[in-house]
């Protein structure tokens, strides 16, 4: 493989390791906090994927704006109405599916997370068909840079760019404010937590609200990225993306955004040698091989076993 | 309540005649169906939904759904371990007949024998599947199944030069018991194999549910930090619920090839395995008969029941019912019940009565009374 190559792969395994990381994020932070696998958390990407679509195709878009100004405009409102219409789908499955079942023995929300799932796999399936459908790719995907050799395209940086400054402010938002550190001490001990004040119910709520619009977010570049999307593409992107956040160590958003990333190369690389059939054998090999040698993946702390 | 109390009271000695002769009322229950319901479809209004083979051909492909059910419930119904990936196994086993017992391997083996290699071959990838992922925290077997039931199609679709690829394993050879070869098409044969071997296999698992090793894998079940501290070996006794699920999904697998005498991939994806999954918690969690009987009526359902749905309604002119196919909705109508079951009767249409307790532990005033009872 020559370097510019290389290069080129790199950039696009970058670009794919983002969508990745954006559905990863959202994986580990409502495991950190609940300790749940949400099954139906590809499934939100997905449905953030037909939102954009159904919303551009709506506003009779059909391809590139060359605009700056209504490009812009239609960008940012895209993103905005997909991530607020995932969040609140995220809030009320968290409402109406776990939370009756936050006491229940651990079986019963894995359960219902693997039910809502295949409810909203069908739902997309009956709105929107069985078959692909095209989704308006808002900057002309042919348009690149080229950096020695190497075609960057604007979709890649703009969805680099974009990825980046959403974990930012997640870190921010994390690390920094209130509600944050609300979050972070009901994922530590949720009864010390509410006895300090914290209103755990809205905290959670507040998880799978940012989780989720992530999971939007990413939707929607899958839809300016790829240029399609279809009712069962979250099955196979939340796997991976799970497989992403265990790499990174679950619980960990900087382990899940790096567990993305690493997962983007994996597949690209797997793809230029030829194995592209085999991509998904891959990253669950990678799985097991990961906890079995370091089940706390890179950045993870070891966390025991609650009763 | 008083009413129910004083119901199995003069049901006790029913009762526990069955308890003492298991085996025994195992045997006579499965004769039961197997006998009544060739008979029952003849009566309208089954009749007018197919002819007597039709009907019992579909038994016979239910009886694999429940042997699969009964399967997935040592695993999840007893064990308390979710294992999404359960097709593979079926998969699995299949494959092993397919390829024993075809013309594309030019393999010729005896059926009976391949049943329980089929059933060992499943096992043993069972084996190392939850090796090394049942030390780990239980939700990670999910995602782990999951990834391989995912993993395991797409290796026999791949690897076309062992497993002919898309178009699948043709010709698989049927069963033949002494002289006698099962006819391809007459599923009679396979509908009576089918009910000896879930006889047997439910009352396998009976036994395994009042050993031991049964009530080992309850106690991990309602408690694993506690199991262990009283000495339980956590890992090997969910790696062996893991296993024995894994080779009768792998058993069901080898019966399937042989009836269907066509193995490919398409019987055994994800849909499969939620179906199965859908089926046991349906049923009732952890409740043998429960389960099966669940399997069977979610199988016919599934086959007949939508489709009868479908040509009732069509014809009514119902402006929004008549235009619906109920095929489509099916996966809607599973993850419905998941969610449904799951938030109001956890425990099952048929639930067991120590799951049930167990499941109602906030609520246990209403559970106390059965659990004494017992």
């Amino acid at each position: 493989m020559n370097l510019t190559l290389l290069a080129q792969q790199t950039v696009n395994a970058l670009t794919l390791g983002a969508i990745y990381a954006l559905i990863a994020l959202g994986y580990t932070m409502v495991y950190g906090i609940i300790e749940l696998i949400n099954f139906a958390h590809g499934d939100i990407f997905m449905m953030g994927s037909f939102v954009a679509y159904y919303m551009l195709t709506t506003l009779g878009i059909t391809g590139a704006i060359s605009n700056p100004i209504v490009f812009a405009l239609v960008l940012l409102a895209t993103f905005l109405v997909s991530m607020l219409v995932m969040g609140t789908v995220g809030v009320i499955v968290e409402r109406f599916a776990y939370r009756p079942l936050r006491h229940a023995p651990r079986l019963a929300p894995l359960i219902t997370a693997i039910g809502v799932s295949f409810i909203l796999q069908n739902i997309a399936q009956i709105l929107f068909g069985s078959a692909p459908v095209g989704v308006p790719q808002l900057i002309n995907i042919q348009s690149a840079v080229v950096v020695v050799g190497v075609s960057v395209k604007y979709t890649s940086i703009f969805i680099l760019a974009l990825t980046l400054a959403l974990m930012g402010a997640l870190q921010f938002f994390v690390t920094r404010t209130n509600l944050g550190r609300a979050m972070r001490s009901t994922a530590q001990d949720r009864e010390a937590a509410q006895l300090m004040g914290v209103d755990i119910n809205t905290t959670i709520a507040l998880t799978f609200f940012i989780g989720s619009a992530l999971a939007g977010a990413a939707g929607v570049v899958q839809g300016l990225y790829f240029g399609n999307t279809v009712f069962n593409v979250g099955f196979e992107a939340g796997l991976k993306a799970f497989t992403a956040a265990v790499i990174g160590g679950i619980g960990n958003t900087t382990g899940a955004a790096l567990g993305g990333f690493v997962i983007g190369f994996i597949e690209v690389f797997a793809t230029q040698a030829g194995y592209s059939n085999w991509s998904e054998a891959i990253v669950f090999g990678i799985l097991i091989l990961v906890l079995v040698f370091r089940p706390t993946g890179l950045l993870g702390q070891q966390t025991p076993e609650r009763a | 309540m008083n009413a129910r109390a004083r119901a199995s009271s003069r049901l006790a000695p029913v009762r526990g005649w069955f308890g003492r002769h298991q085996s025994l009322s195992i045997i006579a229950g499965v004769a039961l169906a197997g006998v009544v319901l060739p008979y029952l479809i003849l009566l309208p209004p089954f009749s007018g939904f197919g002819t007597q083979l039709d009907w019992v051909d579909g038994f016979a492909n239910a009886g694999v759904f429940v042997l699969l059910a009964i399967g997935l419930n040592v695993v999840v119904g007893l064990s308390g371990l979710l294992d999404l990936g359960y097709a593979a196994f079926f998969a699995i086993g299949a494959y092993t007949y397919a390829l024993a017992d075809s013309p594309f391997s030019g393999l010729h083996l005896p059926f009976w024998p391949m049943l329980l290699v089929g059933a060992l071959v499943a096992g043993t990838f069972g084996l190392l599947l939850g090796a090394p992922t049942l030390r780990l925290r239980g939700d990670y077997l999910a995602i782990v199944t999951l990834g391989f039931g995912e993993i395991v199609p797409v290796v026999f679709l791949q690897s076309s030069k062992y497993t002919e690829g898309v178009n699948g394993i043709g010709g698989v050879y049927t069963p033949s018991l002494l002289n006698y070869t099962y006819p391809i098409g007459d599923p009679w044969p396979y509908y009576l194999t089918m009910a000896a071997i879930l006889a047997l296999v439910m009352i396998f698992v009976y036994r395994l549910q009042d050993s031991r090793l049964g009530r080992a894998w309850m106690a991990i079940r309602e408690d694993e930090l506690a199991a262990a501290s009283m000495g339980i070996n956590t890992v090997t006794t969910k790696l062996l619920a893991f296993a024995i699920g894994a080779s009768t999904s792998g058993f069901a697998g080898v019966f399937l090839a042989s009836k269907v005498t066509l193995v490919s991939t398409d019987s055994f994806h994800f849909d499969t395995s939620f179906t199965i999954l859908a089926m046991v918690v349906l049923g009732g969690m952890g409740n043998i008969w429960g389960v099966a009987v669940g399997a069977f009526l979610v199988f016919e359902l599934q086959t007949q029941g939508l489709k009868q749905l479908n040509s009732f309604l069509g014809p009514l002119n119902i402006p929004v019912l008549s235009s619906i196919n109920f095929l489509n909705y099916q996966f809607l109508i599973y993850g419905l019940v998941l969610v449904l079951m799951m938030l109001s009767r956890p425990e099952g249409l048929f639930p067991s009565r120590r799951r049930r307790a167990e499941l109602h532990e906030a609520g246990a005033e209403a559970a106390v009374p059965d659990v004494a009872a017992e």
